[in-house]
């Protein structure tokens, strides 16, 4: 791989990275001022403003990388649905509070097995802000796991919300160990993180949780992709389109 | 945490083998602001000063990624050090190490404990024991929520004096 494809391939990977993080940061901020108590309020907005602080992260770097121009701005809020590459689990619509529990719990499994590989990626940058997420993101499954248990083995109205919740959300987790072309060359460089290789740890402590949960693990007989080629649910480009208002009404706005 | 206590012996030894102390003392009246009994030094943010040049430069490292007071703390840094005529000047986010609460001064934990925040305890998180009451100093104490007013702290309540407090979280 020659320097300049490396770097562009670099690039793209922050991109996804980022919006991985933006679109989950913005999913848990909406729950800001209408969670169930107040506690829970600030526990799922601090949650998001981790993820945010994340994405500039990983956007300021790919910014870096083009030195275009463009600043982790323009990455965020000046490109449309087709264009952002998230995984298509953090785009769905936040449900009811067993649903937002259920799917970060299934993120924040992921997130902390990415981000121990992702330390000791080649790409110093990336390998740095791997290191300053994963204390986060310990926190985070803490109590991902936490709601998990008490919802799941709490009241029979916890339980069914939550089992249902899985099962909705069951079918876009295998996106989360596929892998492309992209990804395949930088893992050869030492820079991504070889994701397939992530499932079978995924599971173990997922099955693990759901048992002591009293949930079913859902059969693996359905499953939605696309999100690494732009490909999105419908719910994304409204989300963008909340998300990116106010500054595309007002370009560079400064207060 | 070794690489957290490392990474404050370092950043002690820079401070003390610094060509420009009075930068450094300067920086001392600075305080987070969120925490206004803690300064950036004493809470491990500020990391290094340094001239390039004729360019004085202030290396920082945020606490959490999504910290909103960054951008303040940025903003205090600047108007100080131009206020007292350094220009020019220039100030870098370093990410690694990445800042943990190991790299806070024996200062910054008592000056936490005497606003009423606890100060971090790493082992607690390992399971060996409670956080003790800022407020008491009871260890009968017990978590409410993970996260507080802050990414940073946490709330717990002492079940002693029935007082709530904020805990600074150990990461």
């Amino acid at each position: 791989m020659k320097d300049t494809e490396r770097k562009q391939a670099t690039l793209e990977y922050a991109q996804r990275l980022g919006d991985d993080a933006v679109v989950l940061g913005h999913r848990l901020s909406e729950w800001c001022s209408n969670a169930p108590f107040l506690e829970e309020d600030l526990a799922l907005a601090n949650t998001a403003l981790d993820f945010i602080g994340r994405a500039r992260m990983y956007y300021s770097y790919a910014a870096e990388l083009a030195d275009d121009g463009r600043d982790e701005d323009d990455f965020a809020y000046l490109r449309d649905q087709r264009e952002y590459r998230n995984l298509l689990l953090l785009e769905l619509p936040r449900g009811d509070f067993a649903y937002s529990m259920a799917r970060q719990f299934l993120a924040d499994v992921y997130n902390l097995l990415f981000l121990e590989r992702l330390m000791q990626s080649s790409d110093e940058r990336l390998a740095a802000i791997a290191a300053k997420a994963i204390k986060e993101s310990r926190y985070h499954l803490r109590r991902s796991r936490d709601w998990m248990l008490r919802l799941g083995d709490g009241t029979e109205e916890s339980h069914a919300r939550l089992q249902r919740a899985i099962d909705d959300l069951w079918g876009f987790t295998h996106e989360l160990f596929e892998i492309d072309a992209l990804e395949q060359a930088l893992v050869e460089q030492g820079v991504a993180v070889d994701t397939p290789a992530l499932r079978d740890a995924w599971l173990e402590q997922v099955e693990q949780t759901l048992a002591e949960a009293t949930l079913e693990r859902p059969a693996d007989d359905w499953a939605v992709k696309g999100g690494r080629e732009g490909y999105h649910t419908e719910y994304l480009g409204h989300l963008l389109t909340e998300m990116q208002a106010l500054h595309r009404a007002y370009p560079g706005c400064d207060w | 945490m070794e690489s957290g206590e490392e990474a404050w012996r370092q950043r002690a030894a820079r401070r003390a083998a610094s060509a420009l102390p009075e930068v450094w003392s300067l920086l001392d009246g600075i305080s987070d602001p969120e925490i206004p009994v803690v300064s950036l030094w004493d809470l491990g943010i500020l990391q290094d000063v340094c001239k390039e040049g004729d360019t004085l430069v202030v290396t920082i490292t945020p606490t959490y990624c999504g910290c909103p007071a960054m951008t303040e703390i940025e903003q205090d840094i600047e108007r100080k050090l131009k206020q007292a005529g350094h220009e020019p000047l220039r100030i870098e986010t370093r990410l690694s190490p990445p800042w943990s609460t190991d790299m806070m001064s024996p200062e910054a934990r008592q000056a936490l404990e005497g606003y009423g925040i606890a100060p971090p305890c790493s082992a607690c998180t390992a399971g060996g024991g409670q956080p003790a009451c800022p407020h008491c100093g009871s260890q009968e104490t017990r978590p409410v929520s993970e996260f507080g007013s802050t990414a940073c702290k946490a709330l717990w309540q002492c079940d002693a004096c029935q007082e709530p407090f904020d805990y600074f979280k150990p990461i």
